[in-house]
């Protein structure tokens, strides 16, 4: 199989759009799904988060950040190439229901993922409170779409570009502090910013959801490389969640078992930007 | 009276640092003398022995007479992956068990033939199959394992319209994903599947029955299913350290190996851990697999953890020789009570303890039972564990009124029909992780149902 790109795009330095025909896969997407790509015969199988999804036209749009070789290597295709294998939608789709107000946190680029949920949330007729934060305003994704999506939206930067100056936790404590009445808390965006969400909302006793993304292959079940600890008892991310009680999640172990490839994945990196050298030499 | 031909395999030294195949495979002149053994007895047991009923007197006869395109033809009738069997199949506990001469001496080396045949085949130029006349009906076969391929050529060869839905990127199930490059060489379970493809059967790959469509939804626009999604879910042992970095379940270990082919990382993208020292818990093929594997990725020592002793050990009796041949060490009678933490959340050591066999258990085999105060640390810095799988549950959503036991396997009735009208199963998602052959036996029978219910 082979799966088109239909448009792609950068939303900030080394972050990317992009829109796949993917008919199915459309057709069956709910919010708080993935996809699980390999781009050709020789690359990883790679964990992405839907950001949109659109049964009429057939199309998923992914956002990703060129990180280890093969988001890097994604970043090369453009508009009209191919993905070799396009897989899904997995996972569990997001628990939204009708619970009164619900605040959506997006840290850089968690923003991508929390946006459909924001829709959804929206549709089953909650009050959507958005925050969404980067390290600063060129890092900033979404905000429009997000801006649409919620009821209010709320913007942070890690150096004070824009909106906030400091980190969308802030932002969040004081909403709560304010004495608005929250539901529900979900945050999406890098483990630490997950963490650090979880540790700050405890005190509350708000229900914190999190998105997590670790290493797998299949996301069927069939690994197990995606297991983590929540409660202590160990589940399958790709079929379990990927969403998961934020007090419960033990992000220690999550992130040390997202750093098991570190060596390896400079190793490979070393060798593409190695390869790139030699075809632009010719 | 000839012996049995032994077959040439590569050196033990030399097998142990690469991931070609460990079987040479019979020359000619083995197999005419191979062959030449069989006595035609005139009441041969040995198809009661095949799963698939392969007419093994027919073949033989036509090995001895020269004709090994006659051969190959007769064992094709009824088996659709004969390379595949011809190397995996656990003959000595089949075929070759029923064997006369099995009562005085060795039994006629049935599988290695039949893989010799089918090696002939594919050396000679695969002969493609003649498509059959159409019946208009609509079968749709879930994964593309051995039952799945299976049912999927049977029902064609029937003139059905069948479609095969494969949730990973690549055919072949197990023998794809799980069993290593070294025992069953990808691309002749390719070339299966391409055979396979040429009776008419379309494969979708990427395509997660339960996500993209439910069985329910499967049930309306086709006039028959097949299930033979497998036993891909992987057991832990849920002891304290098995979540830390550099412990796998083999299911894992194996298909980064194979699938993804991280065996030639980094050529290929997908990494894997090669350890210095690695412990697989587990006594089967596929624990035998991983050990085998781990030690081509570079281990200097690889050891098989067991709970019971050398006679119990589930895995083919040919695997184990194989395997201690190229130096794997077995710890028997031990198992593991935790995996030691060291830096980073890493793997630093797995606590066993000695066990020792007590009475039998419903399974027949004496049950071991630990000897207090045995707990030694043994040293690893990757550990596999490969206790088991059982049937994905990922089928299950969306598939109204489709009975299933405690085990979370299929319940079937003796034509593999489910307990709904038009839904067979067959496989390990019915019986539990077992054999490639059993499951193709299953799936033939299934099929052959199948077939009666939509000509009816």
């Amino acid at each position: 199989m082979s799966y088109k790109i239909i448009e792609k795009k950068e939303l900030a330095p080394n972050v990317h759009q992009m829109k796949i025909l993917a008919l199915d896969v459309a057709k069956a997407a709910k919010a708080g799904q993935f996809i699980i790509l390999r781009i050709d015969e020789a690359s990883e199988r790679i964990p992405l988060t839907i950001a949109d999804f659109d049964a009429t036209d057939g199309t998923i749009t992914l956002i990703f950040q060129e990180m280890g070789k093969t988001t890097k290597k994604l970043a090369k295709l453009t508009a009209s190439d191919e993905i070799l294998d396009f897989v899904g939608p997995l996972g569990t789709p997001a628990d939204v229901r009708e619970l009164g107000t619900v605040i959506l946190v997006g840290g850089g680029i968690g923003i991508a993922p929390i946006y459909p949920q924001a829709k959804a949330y929206r549709k089953a007729g909650n009050k959507v409170i958005s925050v969404i934060g980067a390290r600063n305003e060129s890092f900033l994704i979404f905000e429009d779409e997000m801006r649409a999506a919620s009821d209010e939206l709320h913007v942070a930067t890690d150096d004070g570009s824009k909106g906030h100056h400091g980190f969308v936790t802030d932002v969040v404590k004081n909403i709560l502090d304010s004495g608005e009445k929250v539901d529900r808390v979900v945050v999406i965006g890098p483990p630490i910013l997950m963490r650090v969400a979880a540790g700050m909302l405890e005190p509350y006793g708000v229900e914190t959801l999190v998105s997590l993304n670790p290493i797998m292959i299949d996301g069927t079940g069939m690994c197990g490389g995606c297991r983590v600890s929540i409660g202590g008892e160990t589940k399958f991310a790709c079929v379990d969640g990927p969403e998961f009680d934020a007090h419960k999640v033990d992000f220690n172990l999550l992130m040390s078992r997202l750093a098991l490839y570190k060596n390896e994945e400079s190793e490979c990196l070393d060798m593409h930007d190695h390869k790139c050298t030699c075809k632009g030499e010719k | 009276m000839v012996e049995r031909q032994v077959m040439p395999l590569q050196d033990p030294k030399e097998r142990a640092q690469n991931f070609n195949e460990v079987a040479l495979g019979y020359t000619d002149e083995q197999a005419l003398a191979e062959a030449s053994r069989c006595i035609e007895c005139k009441n041969p047991k040995c198809v009661e022995g095949c799963p698939v009923n392969i007419d093994i007197p027919g073949f033989i006869v036509s090995i001895k007479e020269g004709d090994f395109d006659r051969a190959i033809d007769t064992i094709k009738l009824t088996n659709t992956l004969p390379a595949v069997c011809g190397r995996v199949c656990p003959q000595e506990a089949q075929c070759e068990l029923h064997c006369i001469l099995a009562k005085k001496s060795d039994p006629v080396a049935i599988g290695r033939l039949e893989r010799f045949c089918a090696d002939h085949e594919r050396k000679r130029g695969v002969t493609p199959p003649v498509r059959a006349e159409s019946t208009g009906k609509k079968v749709a076969v879930i994964g593309a394992g051995p039952a799945g391929l299976t049912a999927a050529a049977d029902l064609a060869k029937e003139g059905h319209d069948v479609t095969i839905f494969e949730s990973l990127h690549d055919t072949g199930g197990v023998l794809t994903y799980g069993i290593p490059e070294f025992r069953l060489p990808k691309a002749i379970v390719q070339e299966e599947v391409e055979y396979i493809k040429q009776l008419g059967v379309e494969v979708k790959v990427d395509y997660v029955i339960g996500k993209i469509k439910t069985l329910d939804e499967l049930r309306k626009e086709f006039d028959a299913v097949f299930l033979g999604t497998g036993a891909g879910l992987p057991r832990f042992m849920g002891i304290e350290g098995e979540n830390l970095n550099g412990v796998y379940s083999a299911n894992e270990f194996l298909t980064r190996v194979n699938l993804m082919k991280a065996y030639q990382f980094p050529a290929y993208d997908t990494p894997i851990k090669r350890g210095k020292k690695v412990i697989v818990v587990g006594g089967g093929n596929v624990a035998m697999d991983a050990a085998r594997s781990a030690l081509r990725l570079g281990a200097d020592e690889v050891s098989i953890v067991y709970r019971r002793s050398e006679a119990e050990l589930p895995a083919r009796r040919e695997e184990v020789e194989n395997a201690k041949e190229e130096g794997i060490v077995f710890r028997l009678l031990s198992n593991p009570v935790r995996i030691l933490e060291g830096e980073n959340m890493t793997v630093n050591g797995v606590e066993c303890i000695r066990m020792e066999l007590g009475e039998p258990d419903e399974s027949g085999r004496r049950s071991p039972v630990p000897v207090e105060g045995s707990e030694h640390v043994l040293d690893a810095d990757i550990v596999i564990i490969a206790i088991g799988t059982s049937p994905n549950p990922m089928i299950f959503s969306g598939s109204t009124g489709l009975e299933t036991n405690s085990r979370g396997t299929i319940i079937v009735d003796d034509s593999g029909k489910t307990s709904l009208d038009n839904v067979y199963a067959g496989g390990d998602v019915v019986t539990g992780a077992a054999t490639v052959i059993s499951a193709m036996g299953a799936a033939k029978i299934a099929a052959q149902a199948i077939n009666e219910y939509l000509t009816d």
